[in-house]
This record gives C-alpha cells, structure tokens and sequence, in this order.
C-alpha cells in the first residue's frame, strides 16, 4: 500500500462527473479529502490524500487523465520556523488537524508535518508569521 | 510579630550574594508547603514576567543632524510614518503605525504584515532601515529633503517608551455571532469556536501584585531584554474594579507606562506581530521584581492561576458596541487546561500572550538579580491605587 498527496483539477465540462465514486468503488482507492473547491459549471479543484496499492493508484491515474482530469503531486509543505515562533497559541487554536499544538503544561508549540494538511489557515493567524508555505 | 524587610535591607542581601530569589512559578509550592509567614521569612525577591502583545508602545528617537540642518515635518522609516510634532530631529515611531500605501482593511481581512513595531525589531536585529523625511525650510533649518540608510547604532537616543503595557488582568475574547470575525485577540471563529485570553496569569506581574504595595514610578523593571522603568501608571489605568476575596482583580485593571533603553534591547523581546483584519502591534517582554515586604505581599505573590480569574467577553457584538457585562468568568488554569466551557459548549482556548517567554523572562530576571546586576528600587510615588476614586471615562460626543 503507498498513501499519496494529490491536486485534481476538473475542467469545467467534466466537473459533475461523479469521479470520485468511481475511484474508490473501480479502482479501490482509499480517499480523505483534504480540500475540495467544487462548483457546478466551473472549473474545479481537490486536495486529497489516497492509499491504495502501486497498480491501483496507476490505473486510477490513467482513468482521470482519460477524462480530462490532471492530476498534481501535492508539493506544498508546511514549514515552522521555531526561531520565529514566539510561543503563543493563535495558532493551534485554528488549525484543524492539530498539526500545530500547545504541549501542556510547558505551553509551548509543536508542530507534526504528518497531520497538516496544508490549509494554510495558520499562515495568517499567526501573529509573529512563523508558519511558511514552501512549495 | 510578623515577617517585616525594606527594599533597602533586601538590596544588601542581593549585594552580598545572599539574596534568596525564586519565579512567581517556583513560590507557588514553597507557599503553599511553608505557608505565607514561613515563606516571606525566607524569599526575598519573586520575579514575575509577560511578553504579549502591548499595542500601546513606541519608541522615541534623535536621528541627528544634517548639514544643512533641517527641521523634519514629514518622515518615514521603512516607509511607516514616524511623528515628527516635537523638536526637530526628534519623532516618535508607534508600534501600530502601518504604510500609507498598506491596503489595511480594503482586502478585508487585512494581512499588516509589516509596521512600526517591525521597524523597531529591524532596528533591534541590527538592520538598515530607509529613512526618508521632508521639511517646509525655515531660516534656521533651511534643508527641505533627505534620505539615508540608518542603523539603530547611527540613531543617538532611541528608547522605548511605551503608554500602557502589563495589563493588570485581560478579557477572554469570544464570538456569538455565526461568522469569524477579526479582533486585536486574534482570530475568533463564530459560533463560540474558540475562546481567546492574554496573560501571563500566575506570572502575570501587576496580577501578583494587584494591590500595588511594591510597584510603583520609578521601579526598574525587565523591559525588552534591557532594563527599564515605571514612567507613570499607563493609560486606561483602571485599579478600582472588583477583586476577588483573595485580592486578584477579576476584569482589566492596572496598567503601566513603561521607559527603557532600546539599544540595550533585544529584538527576541521586542518583536512586530500582525493581526490578521486588525493591524500592527508589539510583543513586548516585561519582568518585574516583586520585594516581598511581608507575608501578605507574598501571598498575593503566591496566587495560583487556579486563583485567578478573567471575564468572558463577546467580540461579535458586546466589546464593540460597549454593552457592559459578560459571559461569566474563568479561572487562568482552565484556560491554560486548552478547552473551558461556555454555556454549555465546550470551547477551545488559545493564549495569545507566550507563557515559555513570560517564564524565561522571569528566570532572566531572578538571574540578573542573584549575580547582583539588578538591584530594586523603592518607588519614587505610588500608583494610583483602589481607593484612587479613578474610573474610566468615556469620550463624549458634543456638537456646538
């Protein structure tokens, strides 16, 4: 099994095609979507993380493409600068996933790469910007 | 008879090496293990510290001469724009203040990334920063424009003096409405998504203090990572509120106004923070040293976040609109435990003031004063107190 970040774009002629459906009933893909900015008659955009075997994901690929769909590897990452960082918890409080956490009881801030999911939410709640986005 | 020390016999304690200095933190269990008479018999000094965001600050400074002399009526560093109604190479650069040309709320929300209290931290982190400034002539100071590159060392007096900073106890922000909104604590989710406070709480110095038995004008403090003084009580300096039966002020109280050196400071103490759709301010780091005189100073120096608490106030409609009230109080440990409840919902908690450097500050300061590089000061006057009669006005609108 690998697990993967990926960006779909949906061209707005094949955007209410149910493409995820198909994913993880044909193709056995195991979905979390991170993201997803999706409108009818638009062009569209989604962030998701997939785990499923080598072959799945291969042959998942090759069906989007087929449709019209391109598909990025998610290259974005979050950065913490820890010297930046003053140690308050603006922060932690608007980060969805806890990537970003208050340690308790030394109150101070951690961050797991592992579970952000590049929201982006923390680059502007930070007051002293200790969080960059790194492409 | 009780314990009973001077400031004066406390300094020879710290001269001779003998002084016995611990944290607000560290008092906590030697208090409550000794009791308050034991204790006061045995710590001389408890040194308290905060670094928060202290919107109220700015710095003065003498840029020099040049020749031909000019007088500035108009001059920008990086370009934020410094107050030059003083004498003529003299400004004042606020914290808060932003570029004319920063878009501020037009893109709501705004970002303020970058402000006056940025152009101190450059200046403090030894940057060069671009100073433009014009004049209108006049006999004695004839030149009309100058631009230069200057550094904080190039600058001859630059200190900090900052109107209101330490508040004595803070709100815990909140929003009811459905929609986030974008305040001065931070971003507040609707719906009662998070609940945002600002104090250091237990090593909160006027909290451990909130009757102002110790501090007073004059007192050297830790300001920025240099020292610096009580200049005055701060502006919206509000000591006649309520307190709790152990003494603790339970809503926004006290303030100071704070003086100090900036070439002594450091920008890790002094540093431009952003406020998403609110604007510039200044975290700024404070410590400061708390004589224990007698048993009850260091028993209110002893108080617990458990024993300190701040009211909860509405953001989306309450504080803007200036409604009186709140939504209930809450103790500094409950915030601190990450989630507090607020009718009924469980709420998440963020501190926007840095407990780990309110800590190291405290730790700096108890050092200085065991090496005997710091030693206390009697206030020259004290602060307007609880019985003061002084109460906040609002600003009357009067037509004529």
């Amino acid at each position: 099994m690998m697990q993967k970040k990926i960006v779909l774009f949906f061209p707005s002629t094949v955007v209410e095609q149910p493409f995820i459906y198909h994913l993880i009933k044909d193709y056995r893909w195991m979905v979390n979507l991170l993201k997803a900015a999706i409108n009818p008659r638009k062009e569209g955009r989604m962030v998701l993380e997939v785990t499923c075997t080598e072959e799945d994901y291969q042959r998942g690929v090759e069906y989007l493409q087929s449709s019209g769909v391109s598909i990025t590897h998610l290259e974005q990452e979050i950065v913490w600068v820890e010297e930046r960082c003053t140690q308050c918890g603006a922060c932690a409080v608007i980060c969805p996933t806890k990537a970003l956490a208050v340690e308790r009881p030394s109150m101070r801030i951690t961050f797991d790469d592992s579970k952000c999911i590049v929201c982006e939410h923390c680059l502007k709640a930070c007051p002293a910007r200790a969080v960059e986005a790194r492409f | 008879m009780g314990v009973r020390k001077t400031i004066k016999e406390i300094n020879v304690k710290i001269q001779q090496g003998k002084a016995v200095v611990v944290t607000a933190e560290e008092l906590i269990p030697l208090a409550a293990a000794e009791g308050a008479e034991e204790a006061a018999r045995q710590v001389d000094v408890v040194t308290t510290g905060t670094f928060g965001p202290m919107c109220s600050s700015g710095a003065f400074f003498n840029l020099g001469h040049t020749t031909p002399r000019m007088r500035f009526s108009r001059v920008y560093l990086n370009g934020v724009n410094a107050y030059t109604g003083i004498a003529a190479v003299d400004v004042f650069l606020g914290a808060t203040e932003i570029p004319e040309t920063d878009p501020a709320n037009k893109n709501f929300p705004g970002e303020f990334n970058y402000g006056g209290a940025h152009v101190i931290e450059d200046l403090l982190g030894g940057k060069e920063v671009y100073l433009e400034a014009t004049s209108y002539g006049t006999d004695c100071y004839p030149r009309k424009k100058v631009e230069s590159w200057i550094t904080l060392d190039d600058i001859n007096e630059a200190y900090l003096f900052n109107p209101r900073n330490c508040y004595q106890n803070y709100n815990v922000a909140v929003n009811l409405s459905n929609k986030a909104i974008y305040t001065y604590m931070g971003i507040l989710k609707g719906d009662l998504g998070n609940a945002n406070y600002c104090s250091a709480g237990q090593l909160s110095p006027l909290l451990k203090d909130p009757y102002f038995k110790t501090v007073g004008i004059g007192t050297r403090v830790f300001l920025g990572g240099g020292t610096g003084y009580v200049a005055w009580h701060g502006t919206q300096h509000n000591p006649c509120v309520q307190h709790s039966d152990l003494g603790a002020p339970r809503t926004p109280a006290g303030t100071l106004a704070l003086i100090g050196d900036l070439k002594q400071m450091e920008a890790r103490w002094i540093r431009g923070i952003s406020y998403l759709g609110y604007g510039v301010s200044m975290q700024v780091g404070v410590g400061v040293p708390i004589p224990i005189l007698d048993a009850e100073v260091l028993a209110w120096a002893a108080l617990r976040d458990e024993d300190l608490t701040a009211p909860i106030v509405d953001y989306s409609e309450g504080y803007p609109q200036g409604i009186p009230g709140n939504l209930g109080e809450v103790s500094y440990a409950d915030l601190k435990s990450g989630e507090i409840e607020i009718q009924g919902k469980r709420v998440p908690t963020a501190s926007l003031s840095s407990y780990p450097r309110a800590r190291e500050i405290a730790e700096t300061l108890k050092g200085w004063i065991l090496a005997g590089d710091f030693l206390l000061t009697e206030p020259v006057q004290p602060l307007p107190g609880a019985d003061s009669g002084i109460k906040s006005k609002p600003l009357k609108i009067k037509g004529k």
